[in-house]
């Protein structure tokens, strides 16, 4: 792939993940074109980007659920690309879909409960309700029935119980009122102080710079650009100009 | 005795016995239909055979073994179940990134394949298998005479549908299973193995038919075509509770039973037609079907 030189080729060894090289299509059409990054044990690390430029398709092919996929993925040390979806998951690595993905047949309780405990050391179903107390009152609920932000705890609250400590978050604070935004920034730090490792989609690169430690810019299938939450401010602009806004 | 629209009571009732006898098989192979709808996509046209290989497995049990009733109360479904499972691993299972017609048409060929195997074989003349020595007789109920299989029958039909209704709505398995309905990727991403749920649902499915089988053969003729022909009725029964509807196919299979057998009582004429009547009047109105979710 010597035409398609990744501009970022970060160290390998010191990460939890380190992906390189990773190329995806849906069916013939080819979306992600040779993405690298890193993300370190215990770091939150943010893919920011315009509408449509990989950042949705980058976590769905780590995680396996975009099946056509080349180039490595190594978690762990261990290699993913040809793993399915589940055993990625029993893996360590916990999804949480753009589209929250609660399910209406199921109560609030039983889709907080669905996702199976991988590993000891998950929080407890009453440590989830803890964080996300508005769920406590609503178990019985059927799960679409919640609002927006509840889906959204929810989505978030029932892949903390696995055991799983690391998180790939796609775009958890979408479409949602400021209040609760900041509730779910408050929860994002207060997983990374609990040693969780995020890795986080935004578009929104403000509540991004208040929680993560490393923001990587995605462009057209490639991560184009890499900068630390210190040289976030001397980089507005460029950031701007990247994101479009 | 008094008269009822001038039709004597024996005759009401019995009739509403049949209907709910019917209503009972109904309930049992559209709910297979169901769950294996649900998850699968699939509409198994195969599950009239896999019935009938229900009830001919009862009888060759009996007939080559000496294996009785409630053993192959036992043991059918399990076999023909793993009969199901090994044709959705070696065929079904390659078709889930094609159409859904073509789940139809391999289910039918097999259908087809299946019943032709054991018309072979057996002919189409009924084989006679004898009611178990527990449930023969009957009990004089006061206003009718229940004979006790039919009873067993409905009860047997009633148990194994709540059961299954009880599993898939409040459990945590069936958790699994409508969550795996809803959104199979996720539910796989979550790290749970959803191929080998749907090979079992499959075969739990199978299974119910082929216990459907088993409880048939006392009651009717043990003949290849006995599954093709209920099946079709089956099938509006399924259209009518709406698609993949655990409790609408309950609900919707012994109440066209019992719909049907009261239609025999005031208008014997139009008890063929009258489930067909009804569903179509249904896809009229309410095309997901009574249960269906308007999606
Ligand atoms: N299911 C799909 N089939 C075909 N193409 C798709 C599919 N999903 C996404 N794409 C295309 O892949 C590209 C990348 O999409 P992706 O969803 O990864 O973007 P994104 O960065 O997550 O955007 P957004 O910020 O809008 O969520 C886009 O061009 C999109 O049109
Ligand atoms: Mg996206």
């Amino acid at each position: 792939m010597v035409e398609a030189a990744p501009l970022i080729r970060p160290e390998a060894g010191t990460a939890e993940l380190a992906v390189r090289d990773l190329h995806g299509w849906y069916d013939e059409s080819h979306v992600l074109h040779g993405i690298n990054f890193d993300v370190r044990p215990g770091e939150v690390v943010t893919l920011l980007g315009r509408n449509g430029a990989g950042k949705t398709t980058t976590l769905k092919a780590i995680m396996g659920i975009l099946s056509k996929r080349t180039g490595s993925v190594r978690f762990m040390g261990r290699e993913l690309i040809g793993l399915p979806a589940r055993a990625i998951a029993r893996a360590g690595i916990a999804f949480c879909p753009e589209e929250r993905g609660i399910f209406s047949s199921l109560s609030v309780e039983e889709n907080l409960m669905l996702p199976p405990t991988i590993r000891d050391g998950g929080l407890s179903r009453d440590d989830v309700l803890g964080i996300f107390p508005n769920l406590r009152e609503r178990l019985q609920s059927q799960g679409t029935k919640l609002s927006g932000g509840e889906q959204q705890m929810l989505a978030i609250g029932r892949i903390l119980r696995t055991g799983a400590k690391f998180l790939l978050l796609d775009e958890p604070t979408e479409g949602l009122a400021p209040v609760i935004v900041q509730q779910i920034g408050a929860t994002l730090r207060t997983l990374k102080q609990r040693g969780f490792t995020i890795v986080l989609v935004e578009q929104n690169f403000h509540f991004a710079a208040s929680v993560a430690d490393r923001h990587y810019v995605v462009e057209q299938g490639r991560v184009i650009d890499e900068i630390s939450d210190a040289e976030l401010a001397a980089n507005t602009e460029k950031l701007h100009a990247y994101l479009g806004v | 005795m008094f008269e009822l629209l001038g039709i004597p009571p024996q005759a009401l009732f019995g009739q509403l016995l049949l209907g709910l006898i019917n209503g009972s098989f109904y309930a049992l192979l559209s709910l297979g239909l169901a769950v294996i709808f649900g998850l699968l996509n699939i509409i198994n046209f195969a599950h009239g055979a896999q019935y009938m290989m229900g009830a001919f497995l009862a009888w060759m049990l009996m007939t080559y073994f000496g294996i009785g009733y409630w053993w192959a109360l036992l043991l059918v479904p399990i076999a023909v179940g793993a009969s199901g499972v090994v044709i959705e691993r070696l065929m079904i299972s390659r078709l889930y990134h094609l159409d859904h017609l073509y789940g139809l048409l391999l289910t039918f060929g097999l259908a087809l394949i299946i019943q032709g195997l054991f018309r072979n074989q057996y002919g189409v003349s009924g084989l006679p298998y004898t009611i178990p020595a527990e449930l023969s007789g009957g009990t004089n109920l006061g206003f009718m005479f229940l004979p006790n299989y039919r009873g067993w029958v409905v009860l047997a039909s009633l148990v194994v549908c709540l059961g299954t209704w009880f599993t898939i709505e409040k459990t945590k398995l069936g958790a699994y299973l409508r969550a795996a309905t809803e959104n199979p990727t996720l539910v796989g991403a979550f790290g749970i193995n959803v191929p080998r749920m749907i090979t079992l649902t499959y075969g739990f499915g199978v299974g119910l038919a082929a216990l459907a089988g088993v409880l048939a053969a006392p009651i009717y003729s043990v003949n290849p075509n006995m599954g093709a022909d209920l099946i079709i009725v089956v099938f509006a029964v399924v259209v009518i509770g709406g698609m993949g509807s655990i409790l609408g196919a309950i609900v919707t299979g012994f109440g066209l039973g019992i719909i049907e057998g009261l239609t025999r009582v005031f208008y014997p004429e139009g008890s063929a037609v009258v489930i067909f009547v009804i569903m179509a009047l249904v896809l009229l109105v309410k095309p997901a079907g009574l249960f269906g979710r308007t999606v």
